[in-house]
């Protein structure tokens, strides 16, 4: 089969098409991102999604299959442009997808659409309609990319659509949100709260979407792995040190003295859990995840070891200098 | 059962985190279920409450047989004083008294999940906030449900209405019906005397994010240390989908709340006899 995956530069996408490819499947990506050390038989198209010369992939290539996994999570990219790129960008797939003869359509979102808030459910089902908007505004074109996407359900029944909403991945790259803020060595927590985080290996990940794409599921689905764990667990785990602030103070440090930079509605996702139910994935494609939440977090800590104190460094460079023995 | 030594503290292979280490629920190698309730937070809950119940309090628990040793289950009782001393108790007498010891997880009110702190050690302990979502998945996942379907109304109860019930919500009786739960009724006798409410202040409660202060003749809301009574009925299995009208389901609670009232009735008028 030929696939196409959109935004093929990411951690995850390149192992989507690792995956596919080793399956027998021909792979063929777009990103304007680079992939350095990309397989020769692995084609990456260096356009952007939205312009001409990615349609011409389309046309040209034929893919039967489409993994969309080009839109920004990145909270640094914000207002217009992310717009643009996150529903612009998912329109447009969806065009070209019907335009030239796309079977199977897969979009990749987030399980945090589901929303974090104190009245809500710990384990949310596809049943639930995506609410992350009034607490935090920051996610709202990706929650209307992910709703876009499963309009097309119905809109056009004849491409097989499936819309994955995946919980946080860890792993070896430390790319994507937990891992992002698990990468200094003080993490930041909101005092009084120790919320359930939801995560899964990277590699897991990825072989959930390749499954996808070779069972070729209809529908909504959660893609989860392990159990849950609660946030200071984590943090333990990956010998990082946690720092329990207030609310109020937390906001104004954010950013500051060495803590990720964060949106404020963004505070909510550590205050409050939010959990998926993954069971109905696994009954339509047995899915089974390989690292459990143990191996995930010694994945991400062998790669990633937390930063050393300051005034070690300090120490070292002054002994280097001969000032101290 | 929780064996004493003379002395009162509790026997060495009863300790909490022996009891802890029988309890069936599947911690992972953090010691943390797929619902984040944790055996580290469950020790320190359980060695402070175990105090409670064995000298503070002086906890006298009947028909603890009547809980299923495994199995879904729903415990539903009435309300007794003007805090959660009565939700605390239940959940440790199913810990110290049960054979393996069960965790019995309660449904809070939502504004416990809001308030820090509260909203960690609420949710390590399994007590998550009262939603149906929760209540039926925790049902099906065979666990033990604590419920007092009299609601906040019950705990706001003055110490002259100690011992009557307010009216009971449905849901519960859906919820059994649904996930096909049997009820062990349960009533619970002396909580009305641990916090004589003589007042609820509605207002300064809103102020603080709670649904009311209540207000004793000693001010604070603070348990004395009255000897309290947890009776476990047998329990009640009702047929049906949970789908029926409501005057089917309200002669199903009408049943539940009288054996409730049954059950206080009796023991009042044992206690009046001097038993």
């Amino acid at each position: 089969m030929r696939v196409l995956i959109l935004g093929m530069g990411g951690a995850v996408a390149q192992r989507v098409a690792l995956a596919l490819r080793d399956k027998g499947h021909t792979v063929f990506g777009i990103d304007t991102r680079p992939w350095e050390d990309a397989p020769s038989d692995i084609e990456l198209h260096a356009v952007d999604l939205r312009k001409r010369a990615a349609e011409d992939v389309f046309r040209t290539r034929r893919p039967e299959a489409v993994v969309h996994m080009a839109t920004v999570t990145s909270l640094r990219v914000q207002g217009e442009e992310r717009h643009r790129i996150n529903l612009g960008g998912t329109r447009v797939v969806f065009e070209h997808c019907r335009a030239y003869g796309v079977k199977h359509a897969v979009f990749v979102g987030r399980h945090t659409f589901y929303g974090a808030a104190p009245d809500s459910a710990l384990y949310h089902t596809e049943d639930e309609p995506p609410k992350e908007l009034a607490s935090f505004p920051e996610l709202a074109d990706l929650v209307a990319a992910d709703l876009y996407a499963s309009t097309a359900l119905w809109r056009y029944p004849e491409l097989t659509t499936s819309v994955l909403r995946v919980c946080y991945t860890l792993g070896p790259s430390a790319q994507g949100t937990l891992a992002t803020f698990l990468r200094g060595r003080r993490v930041p927590m909101v005092a009084g709260y120790d919320p359930l985080f939801q995560f899964m290996h990277e590699d897991d990940v990825a072989a959930a979407i390749a499954l996808t794409v070779e069972k070729r599921v209809r529908g909504v689905f959660n893609i989860a792995g392990p159990q849950p764990l609660p946030l200071s667990v984590i943090i333990r785990e990956a010998q990082r040190q946690p720092v329990p602030l207030p609310m109020m103070v937390l906001r104004q440090l954010l950013g500051r003295f060495g803590l990720p930079r964060l949106p404020p509605g963004a505070l909510y996702h550590l205050q409050y859990p939010i959990v998926v139910d993954a069971r109905a994935f696994k009954e339509a494609t047995g899915f089974a995840y390989r690292s459990d939440e143990v191996q995930t977090i010694q994945s991400f800590l062998a790669a990633h070891p937390p930063p050393r104190a300051r005034r070690e460094e300090l120490f070292d460079r002054l002994e280097a200098l001969g000032v101290l023995k | 059962m929780t064996r004493l030594e003379p002395g009162g503290g509790v026997k060495q292979e009863d300790s909490v985190q022996a009891r802890l280490d029988r309890m069936e629920l599947p911690f992972n190698a953090y010691g943390v279920d797929p619902y984040g309730v944790s055996k580290w937070h469950l020790r320190i809950i359980f060695e402070a409450m175990s105090f409670f119940y064995r000298q503070y309090f002086r906890v006298r628990c009947h028909g603890i047989e009547h809980v299923p040793a495994r199995g879904r289950a729903m415990l539903v009782g009435n309300h007794s004083g003007g805090v959660a001393v009565d939700g605390a108790m239940i959940v440790t007498s199913c810990f110290l008294e049960m054979e393996p010891p069960r965790l019995a997880q309660g449904m809070a009110e939502k504004f416990i999940n809001a308030t820090p702190l509260a909203s960690t050690w609420a949710s390590r302990c399994g007590q998550f906030p009262g939603l149906p979502e929760h209540a039926v998945r925790l049902l099906e996942e065979d666990r033990l449900l604590m419920v007092f379907p009299e609601g906040a109304r019950g705990t706001a109860k003055l110490y002259p209405q100690r011992y009557d019930l307010v009216d009971f919500g449905t849901g519960f009786m859906r919820l059994a019906l649904k996930t096909r739960s049997p009820i062990i009724p349960f009533g619970f006798l002396g909580g009305g005397a641990a916090v004589p409410t003589v007042a609820n202040l509605y207002g300064l409660g809103r102020i603080f994010g709670v649904p009311y202060v209540p207000v004793t003749p000693y001010l604070l809301p603070l348990p004395l240390p009255v000897p309290l009574e947890i009776h476990y009925g047998e329990p009640m299995v009702f047929e049906g989908t949970g789908n029926e009208d409501d005057v089917v389901i309200q002669g199903y609670v009408e049943q539940v709340k009288s054996r409730i009232a049954s059950i206080i009735d009796q023991r009042r008028h044992e206690r009046w006899e001097g038993r």
